[in-house]
């Protein structure tokens, strides 16, 4: 965090001055680290193993929040008896279709169903929740800790200690996460594991607590709440799929939850529809439900470059974001563009994605050549956030406003302005058309005002639509306003209220030392201004604070309504003991009890019936390629990963006990400096940035340039299945050698900032990775794999070729290694 | 020039006989660094805005004097950062006014070895052709028998940079061209 995050790192050590202890769990020391009460190295890729230690240090010891657990978790909930663990079952969950790598959920359910679920308010029935948490966590012990993650057992009791001391009525604990966690074949499941933990020790919904992704990106937030994402509409509503959601009803049954916020969804859905075809979208015509592409599997960016290699996808547009160095498997990615029509890059300067016909990696062996390349390449400068006004949504879900200081050079223009004109000049050019494929641009409400001599569309316009308005057309304040009957607009549901009485909230500044700790008076905060979500569960049932330190919300009896520092997280007026009718539904379903207030029952889940692709609870399975066997189940990788087709430049590796795993013996992993950004399109070119880090290199211990022959600032070649980069060696004693499954562990550090333009350059890390993706939200995993590392520098030309495919034959390497279920 | 300002003007005097014993502040101003001021002191105005790299969000103060950016600064008034940039942050002034920012539209025909220069209103008329073009050549209105109206022809990636609202349009676009295969670096 203070690499990557530095400023926001300030209030973490603010909170160490104030007593806090801070515990640093990363495979290298970093700046973090040099400030942290306790350092942990672990071999990357064991996390769940780790967190899963400590579920069980907290089941074993009974440190976990009881009376939090039992009010507000699904704890106490008792499961179907044909329901059966990874305990049982060799490391697979009940209803594994292995073939086909899916899992039939059916039971995973609770007993008597998700309407009238049995309960154990003692939960000490065997097949309750926690029960059955206690079962799938026993052999989480420190033993296997140490043996797995290579984390010494007396450190890791140190860690457990510290959480569980710093945890309860008063103190709480926070987990914050950089979205390495994701990126990982199990990366959903990472994150259930802290949810697991966090849960059971009473850390969500509360003030010093929670699970924090410090995301890297100004607006990645943003560009997942309102989605440049295949599968999701604006506020996480889903992309229709084509054959379960024929017609807008189906939609929204198969949306609409029995209990909770999501039982509005026809309301979110409709009014969304409405912002996007206007007066077209009427009630008679399924508000143009039709109109909508319908899914019918992933597309992520991944399975996009195969469609572009197989020529399906012609055309391609990159908004600010380089994939021919940034995306896993990067040569895929060129290889894919290379057989487009046409590519448009929107950027600062001319990074590797604009460039790679005329000078990529391909150029060099040979694969590719410039004059074969079909691919019609156009490059348009972008606009700066100096130069345009608009908002990110920061990582704490905090909408702000920059305004426009000056006019962009050139030709450069904001993406809104490329957008909205490209659209009008295709609207122009299909005005008239008869053909019904056309009617969905046709009818579009996409008539903005433009201002200025550039003809920029008016941001803030666009806002309000984001934002919505009533059939009067008065700016609407809060979501619990929007209709399901067509007389509300809203471009996303968890947005509305930012321009709540015609003000841009995202825009508000009132200094934060003229307000009180949470500072609510600065931009606006989705949803409703809420700084902390769930912050309900920050009182006890009773709707009395846990302790008079961390109160946030609370229940004033006197008025008769919710008071405190934050939006509470549940409708002002209704008191703690609160109980529905029977035939309530949405959000009039939910108690005065029932602080999680998205999810179907109103409880945060400990474990999860209905929803994840790979296990109702949490299991370490061990990375995709991995120089070590699972100790914990016979199955080595989970089972129902995504796997993309093994091309010949998508190859697997041998894992663990297979033949030909020892010939990439060393974990490696990829991660940012503080001097650099993603793939470098923002950093690379900037002389400040590239002085501080003028080129791509490794990080290896003493022990591992001894046992390789690697020199200190001279060159080491890194090789995968995939590919072979190299790089400058930087040899210290901050990559800490392990000692996992009785053998000496070094793993190799490798920033992932570079590629060959710029004025900071080095080959791209991202060459290395392989497409083996987590199955719930199709995220590459790029944190842990396995590598062999020598020294000097790499072939250069078809040699560079070559060495890949002899270290495939030394390791025996086909297109099924690595792809059983 | 009278006696007392003269003797007044020499540093040593100055460093032990007023506030700056150690001679690194007012004591060693010299008459030309008495007249430099802050490049932000003669800035036109000062717009307020927000860190373009990591998702913190520190806020930001742009200084602009003649319609150019002359300085970027940490704001105090933001809550999130108090007046901090990390070195990213504080590289916003070389990110937007640095010169290896290109500022005119690029072409690279078929085949060609080279770029050549465009206007930027042709290239968004020969795009919006190429969309259309693009869009029908994959367009599926059916999947195994099941209703998909969409296209296959086209793709976008990006967007964790962009504005919301940039992020709105874009998939409201899309979206009625029937476009699903719409991503950002949030999965990747």
């Amino acid at each position: 965090m203070a690499e990557c995050h530095p400023v926001g790192f300030q209030w973490v050590m603010e909170a160490k001055a104030r007593g806090a202890k801070l515990i640093h769990v990363d495979p290298r020391f970093t700046r973090t680290s040099a400030l942290a009460d306790v350092h942990v190295p672990l071999r990357a890729g064991t996390d769940i193993a780790f967190l899963g230690g400590i579920v069980h240090y907290v089941l074993e010891q009974d440190k976990y929040f009881r009376e939090y657990v039992v009010a507000y978790t699904n704890a106490p909930l008792i499961l179907r008896e044909d329901f059966h663990d990874t305990e049982d079952l060799g490391g697979v969950f009940s209803g594994l279709d292995a073939a086909n790598r899916t899992y039939d959920t059916g039971s995973w359910q609770y007993e008597g169903g998700a309407g009238a679920p049995a309960r154990d308010e003692t939960l000490t029935h065997p097949r309750c929740v926690l029960q059955v948490l206690k079962r799938h966590f026993a052999r989480y012990t420190p033993e296997l800790v140490e043996e797995v993650c290579g984390v010494p057992r007396g450190l890791f009791r140190q860690v457990c200690e510290l959480v569980t001391e710093n945890s309860g009525c008063d103190p709480t604990t926070a987990f914050a996460y950089a979205v390495g966690w994701t990126q990982h074949t199990v990366g959903v499941q990472y994150i259930r594991a802290a949810a697991v933990l966090q849960t059971l020790l009473g850390n969500i919904g509360r003030p010093g607590g929670g699970i924090l992704a410090l995301r890297g990106h100004a607006s990645i937030q943003g560009s997942t709440d309102i989605p440049t994402l295949y599968n999701l509409l604006p506020g996480y509503i889903p992309m229709p799929d084509a054959r379960r959601h024929p017609d807008l009803a189906a939609f929204v049954e198969a949306g609409t939850a029995p209990k909770g916020y999501w039982g509005n969804m026809r309301a979110y859905m409709v009014s969304l529809l409405k912002a996007y075809w206007g007066a077209a979208a009427r009630a008679d015509n399924d508000f143009c439900f039709d109109y909508l592409p319908r899914l019918t599997g992933s597309h992520s960016a991944y399975e996009t470059a195969l469609a572009q290699l197989d020529g399906v996808c012609k055309g391609y547009v990159l908004f600010g974001e380089n994939p021919a160095v940034g995306n896993a498997d990067a040569k895929v990615m060129r290889l894919g563009m290379a057989n487009l029509d046409w590519l448009v890059v929107r950027d600062f300067s001319l990074i590797e994605s604009a460039t790679w016909w005329k000078d990529g990696p391909e150029i060099e062996t040979g694969e590719l050549r410039c004059a074969d390349i079909r691919t019609e390449v156009f490059f348009l400068p972008a606009a700066a956030h100096t130069e345009k006004d608009g908002s990110f949504t920061n990582t704490q879900r905090l909408l702000q406003w920059h305004h426009q200081a000056v006019e962009p050079p050139g030709d450069a223009r904001s993406d809104l302005w490329f957008t909205y004109h490209l659209g009008r000049l295709v609207r122009e050019r299909l005005a008239g058309s008869t053909d019904e494929m056309d009617r969905p641009m046709l009818d579009l409400a996409w008539d903005y005002p433009t201002k200025g001599g550039l003809a920029e569309p008016d941001a803030e316009a666009v806002l309000a639509e984001i934002n919505g308005h009533d059939a009067e057309g008065a700016p609407l304040s809060s979501y619990e306003q929007l209709k399901p009957d067509g007389s509300t607009t809203c471009g996303c549901w968890i947005y509305c209220g930012v321009y709540a009485d015609g003000v841009n909230q995202a825009a508000r500044r009132r200094p934060g030392r003229e307000q009180d700790w949470v500072a609510a008076e600065w931009a606006w905060a989705w949803p409703a201004n809420r700084r902390i979500l769930y912050n309900r569960a920050s009182a006890d049932p009773r709707g009395r604070p846990w302790s008079t330190r961390k109160a946030l919300v609370w229940w004033d009896p006197d008025k008769g309504e919710w008071s405190g520092y934050d939006v509470p997280d549940i409708k002002r007026d209704k008191a703690p003991d609160h109980r529905p009718p029977e035939d309530a539904t949405g959000p009039a379903a939910l108690s005065g009890t029932d602080p999680f207030i998205m999810q179907a029952d109103g409880k945060a889940a400990l474990y999860v019936p209905t929803g994840l692709a790979d296990g109702p609870l949490p299991a370490h399975y061990e990375p995709q390629d991995s120089p070590f066997p699972n100790l914990l189940y016979h199955q080595q990788r989970n089972p129902v990963r995504q796997l993309l087709p093994s091309l010949p430049d998508n190859r697997y590796q041998p894992s663990g006990d297979e033949p030909g795993a020892e010939v990439f013996p060393y974990v490696a992993t990829t991660y940012r400096l503080t001097e650099h950004h993603t793939a470098g399109g923002m950093s690379r070119w900037q002389p400040y940035l590239a002085e501080l880090q003028p080129e791509f290199f490794c990080e290896v211990s003493p022990g591992l340039a001894a046992e390789r022959g690697l020199e200190h600032t001279g060159w080491a070649t890194i090789v995968s299945a995939r590919a072979v980069i190299e790089a400058r060696v930087l040899v210290t004693d901050r990559m800490t050698p392990l000692t996992v499954q009785g053998r000496r562990l070094h793993q190799v550090g490798l920033p992932y900032h570079w590629g060959p333009n710029g004025y900071s350059t080095g080959d791209a890390a991202n060459e290395l990775l392989h497409l083996s993706l987590d199955p719930n939200v199709h995220i590459q995993e790029s944190k842990a794999f396995a590598v062999d590392i020598r020294p000097g520098r790499r072939p250069r030309g078809p040699a560079s070729v070559a060495l890949v495919r002899a270290y495939r034959r030394r390791a025996g390497i086909d297109e099924h290694t690595g792809t059983e279920p | 020039m009278g006696i007392r300002t003269w003797i007044d003007s020499w540093p040593v005097y100055r460093q032990l006989t007023g506030s700056d014993p150690l001679g690194r502040g007012a004591a060693a101003k010299s008459a030309h660094s008495e007249r430099l001021t802050p490049r932000v002191a003669t800035a036109d105005r000062v717009v307020k805005s927000v860190c373009p790299y990591c998702a913190v969000g520190c806020g930001q103060n742009v200084y602009v004097q003649d319609e150019r950016v002359t300085q970027i600064e940490g704001d105090p008034d933001s809550p999130v950062s108090r007046g901090r940039l990390c070195p990213k942050g504080a590289a916003s002034l070389q990110l937007t006014t640095g010169d290896a920012r290109e500022r005119q539209v690029l072409h690279r025909r078929p085949y060609a070895t080279e770029w050549e220069p465009l206007d930027l209103g042709t290239a968004m008329d020969m795009i919006a052709d190429r969309v259309i073009e693009a869009r029908r050549a994959g367009w599926q209105w059916t999947v195994d028998e099941t209703r998909t109206r969409r296209t296959l022809g086209i793709a976008s990636l990006g967007g964790a940079t962009l504005d919301n609202e940039e992020n709105y349009l874009i998939k409201k676009l899309f979206t009625a061209l029937g476009a699903i295969q719409l991503e950002n670096q949030a999965r990747v």
